[in-house]
């Protein structure tokens, strides 16, 4: 009798519903020597009121069991295609030794955030009091750290051959430019735990992401950077996923109580603008770093920022959100930053652990193109200035140290929304020191919370504090080697080696001297 | 109506997919882009398996089409028999 029974029980397959009922909220219990605000401590101070938290599901209903099997999936198939990049020279086949400052900047900015996301998920898994949410949270945990492991396993290839890619991990946290992610992680880590599913969840995956790895893993593609390609599409695989668990968090918060309202809207304006300056060294790297563009910073936006934002706020507004407070000032910006960035990266670029150039006639003349409106009138003339200063004699190099914004930490280089001739630059009195911003947008952010904000490690502040101004002291403390990771791209071990590396691989040249 | 869309790497895997879709989405406009396929829609996209597993010849579990996703838009809602797409607005 008994094997009749289990028989019976082995032949019925639960359907998706019943699987991700039965691995999800069937796994709960209910606390009973200890209150569950023993348990969850962190669930009220942030003011959100959630009455059912059994309401959280998943839309892809994914099940633990199912997201091993399909893991293991993606990590065989990148493995293949790295190894393979590897055993057959993959680093001669891109097009232009330039395209991997791109690499550089990835790893150095990105990679480190997708471990700080791991974090940031892991301890807000454990936090949360709903089952379904945990469990979202653990494999989003689970991703984070995959991406930030195949990234830099990917990246390492690279190592072996080119400059700048050696101190990431120390450069993360030292650089002036990393700080701005690093700061934003950071920001999003410190916050409650809601707050930062709103930051990270939904700002960051469902509004941002797009921007940041679609048209950056298309230009790899475009690029013969198969695999930076490989590694980009197997994280993207996962972060639909992501995005599609953000848009869920929104709802599920909206829906819980009509006092979440104001909070969530709140975070939405904070957490869009902080993602946006962020996303400042993307437009650099997608208008000026890859040899062959795939789009324009400009196409970007508005195919992943103007339609598809708009397509979500215009979703949303059935439970009273609004569009962010600085969406407008972002689409002022847009036809501005990637320029006004690049420039500033170019004249700093003794300070970059990547190398620089000017932007050749022809890519001039796309920037034209892309930029109808802005390129010839405001940045042409400028390249066009530094480059005759170029053809006579060394560089032009602003040895000035940057002003930075106190929130996002870019250093203050954006103009106003309404006139590209005057920079935006704003400060706030608070308990007799005065702090700067790139924007209204950061000077609200810091007005809502100084306290948190003037705890904030500045790293041009940095340099004289811990360093006494000592420019080569702090080289070697941030990771860049001088004259090898910074400076011009023309004159560069990267430009020679890569160049001579694969003319070796193309001739049947045997007594080249070694290139390196 | 708002526009939802589905990205999937270009590859053999997710050639009958796109072409499910096609079959299942009247309105759908499929764009080739590098290396990657992305499929948009007016409102609405649904990905149905039996149509699939009709161009494929074999059961198909639509879990499997995370492997190849690369990215999506509007709300989703999956169970054994499809994946759909929408936006309210």
């Amino acid at each position: 009798m008994t094997l009749t029974t289990d028989k019976t029980a082995s032949k019925k397959k639960l359907g998706l519903k019943e699987r991700y009922a039965a691995m999800t909220r069937d796994l709960g219990w209910e606390p009973t020597y200890r209150t569950p605000e023993e348990l969850f401590p962190y669930l009220t101070y942030e003011g959100i009121k959630i009455h059912d938290w059994s309401a959280w599901e998943d839309p892809f209903r994914l099940t633990m069991d199912a997201y091993w099997k399909y893991q293991a999936e993606k990590e065989r198939k990148f493995y293949a295609i790295v190894d393979a990049h590897a055993q057959n020279n993959g680093h001669l086949n891109i097009t232009d030794a330039r395209y991997l400052s791109a690499l550089k900047l990835f790893l150095q900015a990105i990679s480190p955030g997708e471990y700080a996301a791991h974090r940031g998920f892991a301890r807000a898994g454990r936090e949360f009091a709903g089952v379904g949410t945990q469990v979202a949270c653990q494999m989003q945990a689970l991703d984070e750290v995959r991406h930030a492991q195949t990234q830099i396993h990917a990246l390492s290839n690279y190592n072996k051959f080119y400059d700048g890619f050696h101190a990431f991990a120390r450069l993360r946290d030292r650089m002036w430019y990393n700080t701005v992610p690093r700061s934003f992680f950071d920001d999003a880590m410190t916050a409650g735990p809601f707050e930062f599913m709103l930051a990270i969840g939904f700002s960051f995956e469902y509004v941002l992401t797009n921007l940041l790895f679609v048209p950056f893993m298309s230009g790899a593609a475009y690029n013969g950077d198969m695999s930076t390609v490989t590694f980009g599409f197997s994280a993207q695989s996962d972060e639909a996923r992501h995005m599609t668990l953000g848009l869920e968090v929104i709802k599920f918060l909206l829906e819980q109580d009509p006092d979440n309202l104001p909070i969530v809207q709140g975070w939405i304006d904070k957490w869009f603008w902080r993602g946006f300056r962020v996303l400042g060294l993307v437009s650099a790297m997608m208008d000026y770093m890859l040899p062959k563009r795939v789009m324009s910073w400009r196409e970007a936006w508005n195919i992943y920022g103007q339609e598809n934002g708009g397509a979500l706020f215009r979703d949303l507004a059935r439970y009273g959100i609004r569009k962010p407070s600085g969406w407008d000032d972002a689409e002022a910006s847009i036809d501005h930053m990637s320029h006004q960035f690049m420039l500033a990266l170019h004249h700093w670029n003794f300070g970059t652990a990547f190398h620089t150039w000017i932007p050749s006639e022809e890519e001039m003349t796309w920037l034209s193109a892309k930029y109808p409106d802005t390129f010839d009138r405001y940045y042409r003339p400028r390249w066009e200035h530094m480059r005759s200063i170029e053809e006579q004699g060394p560089q032009f190099h602003n040895f000035g140290l940057a002003k930075l914004c106190q929130v996002c930490q870019l250093p203050c280089v954006f103009t106003e929304p309404d006139d590209p001739s005057t920079l935006w630059q704003r400060e706030t009195a608070y308990q007799g020191e005065r702090y700067h911003f790139c924007s209204d947008g950061c000077q609200q952010i810091f007005d809502n919370e100084p306290e948190k904000y003037i705890q904030a490690w500045m790293p041009m502040q940095a340099l004289f504090s811990e360093l006494e101004g000592n420019v080569p002291a702090w080289m070697d403390w941030a990771g860049l080697i001088n004259e090898q990771d910074n400076l011009n791209f023309h004159g560069s071990a990267d430009e020679r080696n890569f160049s001579a590396w694969r003319g070796l691989s193309t001739t049947n040249t045997t007594n080249q001297e070694n290139p390196a | 109506m708002s526009t939802v869309f589905i990205a999937f790497q270009a590859n053999e895997e997710t050639r009958p997919i796109i072409e499910a879709i096609e079959v299942d989405n009247a309105a759908a406009e499929v764009v080739h882009e590098p290396a990657m396929v992305k499929v948009n829609a007016p409102g609405h996209l649904v990905i149905n398996r039996e149509t699939i597993e009709e161009l494929i010849g074999r059961p198909y579990d639509l879990q499997e089409l995370q492997v190849n996703l690369i990215t999506l838009s509007g709300n989703l809602d999956e169970d054994d028999d499809a994946l759909t797409l929408t936006w309210n607005e």
